[in-house]
């Protein structure tokens, strides 16, 4: 090395050529920049897995025409790929509530199979009697679905406010613990007549579709988009006002920009941990009585495909945003509602993952300009 | 439920757990989190096995697979020092991405017959100590050798040497690592990838010698996660990783066994007459990680130690930071 020129110096890098590339910070983003980061990201994204594939001897235009036309193609389809979506912004939103304050809640897998269970324990225990109208069945539902995946939510909150305990792995185990609490009701209490599955729910415990409709406006025929995905929009609105406009969002994004300054500023930073971490869980034990009574209608093993997991990447593609989880989730929905015919089946996994890679790499953008500037002599 | 043989295949299960654990704590010690140990491991089981199946040579598996999970961690490397973004989410990219990837590669793998695997060995003299020698010297895999090894050396080399001490103070402090001359970003690049190395490693373990075959995402089977567990159980040192992964994998083998006697301790065995039962016998290992948490998280306070200060926080020159 050269004595007197500094490692890291543009001098070094490139020495024949009269420029050179610089990255400095900026001091102010612009508004338009985030936004057409991200739909670059997204398109980088779609590049770099059509390439995979290709490699792979796929035809990856055969396989993005696949998913565009087997999840918007048709009216029926773009309701499939709403039913698809709405677990997904609720448990979106669980992500986007708990990271914003830097919370890493990994468990809305968990949270979600609680939720499901705890709204399946109203119909299957049963709480209700069969033949409870609905106006009583579905709210007591949502309230215990909502309450069980709070409760499991809250338990890495208070380890973490308590004892300092690493919410991430603490979500993650719960994660099993919750698959293998299902496990046991379809294998043993609920099972019915010997098989992985409770009975099917009585229609008073199952969320009213589009199709039910269908007598009076013919046209709804066949479309299963149901009351869940009102859930997730109102749901939508009310993290959005509790995040930007109230006291407790402000502390709690004052806690994820700066912990340190919140503590000053006299806020209950443990507190807001478990507030938090219960706020998110009921948001995806929702998710879970949504799926449950909107659309399987029964407890059973296989009812997530990984939603909880998809929903980090789309609380983090909408930066957080709770109106941008809808729009995230509704993409994503369709990756899923299109992934299940795909072969080989690690497919939709491996593109969310390029897509959440180069979302991340993009930011480096946010945060830097990237100059050539002319050398001087 | 014989004790030696418990505690023999927990040695051998708990290789893989080791390898993943020491490949983490050189990343942190570094200071870079890497939570896509659990793709990494994927990654690396995935390439071990369909390099040996296409060649019928374990130890290019071995090779390849390693290599794989070190490309992987390259990545993360790229996007955490150079683009200084979220280590969190870029480690949940990572094990996306190689869980995803493992399974397109691993597409045809679960058809796959046996393979040569790596061979075992029972070391003369060694094998004769009464107790310890069943346990840890007869039989084993030869990774499992490798494996005893690993743990002093890496131990050695963070606490004793000077690159080890370097390799601490980019953990600890990289402002003041960097005034004194040591090139941070360099050692934190290579540290990340060693990291990686370890747990394409440690998958190749698993489908060379421990459970041998491909089984999509079940082929670890969540074990990336627990390593990363059992890094913050381990206060960041090789040695009681070690000890950590072996009684982690003799327990999760014990409550395998338990299920198989018609009487436990002279009673009825509930988990012989009650299979859903067994449903919390492998809640288990989740939980106790949890417990374990817990009760580190407490002396972790009360001694005042922990991780390394600068861990999670991207490194920029001519910042203000740690």
């Amino acid at each position: 090395m050269t004595a007197g020129v500094p490692a890291g110096s543009p001098a070094r890098a490139g020495r024949s050529l009269p420029w050179t590339v610089r990255l400095e910070r900026r001091l102010e983003v612009p508004r338009w920049l985030p936004f057409a980061t991200t739909l670059g990201a997204v398109a980088v994204a779609l590049l770099l897995s059509g390439l995979v594939l290709w490699v792979a001897g796929g035809d990856p235009i055969a396989i993005f025409g696949h998913i565009l036309r087997s999840s918007f193609g048709s009216l029926g389809v773009l309701s499939d790929t709403l039913v698809k979506a709405t677990p997904l912004i609720l448990t979106g939103l669980a992500c986007a509530l708990a990271f914003r304050m830097r919370l890493w809640n990994i468990g809305a897998e968990g949270q979600f199979l609680m939720g499901a269970w705890g709204a399946s324990a109203i119909v299957l225990f049963p709480v209700v009697p069969d033949g409870t109208p609905a106006i009583v069945t579905i709210p007591l539902m949502m309230a215990a679905g909502m309450a069980a995946g709070a409760l499991y939510g809250a338990i890495p909150g208070v380890l973490r406010a308590v004892r300092g305990v690493n919410e991430i792995i603490v979500t993650l185990m719960l994660n099993y613990v919750a698959a293998l609490w299902i496990a046991f009701w379809v294998f043993g209490p609920w099972s019915e007549g010997g098989f992985q599955l409770s009975r099917a729910f009585p229609p008073e415990a199952w969320l009213p579709r589009l199709s039910d409709a269908a007598d009076v406006v013919p046209a709804l025929s066949g479309l299963t988009v149901h009351l869940g995905l009102a859930f997730g929009l109102v749901a939508a609105v009310l993290v959005h006002f509790l995040l930007f406009r109230s006291r407790r969002g402000y502390e709690i994004r004052l806690i994820g920009d700066s912990p340190r300054a919140a503590r000053y500023a006299g806020v209950n930073v443990a507190r807001t941990t478990v507030i938090v971490f219960a706020m998110s869980g009921a948001l995806a034990g929702l998710a879970g009585m949504s799926e449950v009574a909107g659309v399987v209608h029964r407890l059973q093993q296989a009812i997530s495909p990984g939603y909880g997991f998809t929903a980090i990447i789309v609380a983090y593609i909408a930066k957080l945003h709770p109106y941008g989880v809808v729009v995230a989730a509704i993409a994503f929905g369709a990756l899923i509602l299109a992934g299940r015919e795909i072969q080989p089946s690690g497919i939709p996994a491996m593109i969310q993952g390029i897509i959440l890679f180069s979302l991340i790499a993009s930011e480096a953008l946010l945060r830097y300009r990237i100059r050539v500037v002319r050398r001087v002599a | 439920m014989d004790p030696t043989i418990i505690l023999a295949a927990g040695v051998s299960s708990g290789t893989v757990l080791l390898f993943a654990a020491v490949g983490e704590i050189l990343a942190e010690r570094a200071g870079v989190l890497n939570l896509g140990v659990e793709g990494m491991m994927l990654i690396g089981a995935v390439a071990a096995f369909g390099t040996a199946v296409a060649t019928g040579n374990p130890w290019l598996g071995l090779v390849v697979g390693t290599l794989a999970g070190g490309l992987l961690a390259l990545l993360h490397a790229v996007i955490t020092i150079s683009f200084q973004a979220e280590q969190v989410v870029s480690g949940l990219a990572l094990t996306f991405l190689g869980t995803g990837l493992a399974r397109v590669a691993g597409e045809d793998l679960s058809k796959a017959g046996a393979i040569a695997l790596l061979p075992t060995a029972t070391i003369p003299g060694l094998s004769a100590i009464p107790v310890l020698g069943p346990i840890l010297f007869t039989g084993q895999s030869i990774l499992v050798y490798v494996g005893f090894a690993v743990v002093p050396v890496t131990w050695w080399w963070i606490a004793r040497t000077r690159p080890g001490l370097h390799l601490r103070a980019i953990g600890e402090s990289p402002t003041a690592a960097d005034t004194l001359g040591v090139a941070v970003y360099r050692l934190r690049y290579a540290y990340v990838v060693v990291g990686g190395l370890f747990a394409g490693l440690a998958g190749a373990t698993i489908t060379l010698a421990i459970s041998p075959g491909w089984f999509g995402d079940l082929t670890t089977s969540g074990q990336g996660w627990i390593a990363v567990a059992l890094v913050i159980f381990a206060q960041w040192s090789p040695i009681r990783a070690a000890l950590g992964a072996y009684a982690f994998a003799a327990i999760r083998r014990m409550l395998l066994d338990i299920q198989g006697p018609e009487q436990l301790f002279g009673v009825r065995n509930p988990f012989y007459y009650d299979h859903t039962l067994t449903f919390f016998l492998e809640m288990l290992p989740y939980l106790l990680i949890i417990a374990v948490l817990v009760a580190v998280s407490g002396e972790a306070m009360r001694k005042r130690i922990g991780a390394p200060a600068a861990l999670g926080v991207p490194y920029v020159r001519g910042e203000r930071g740690q």
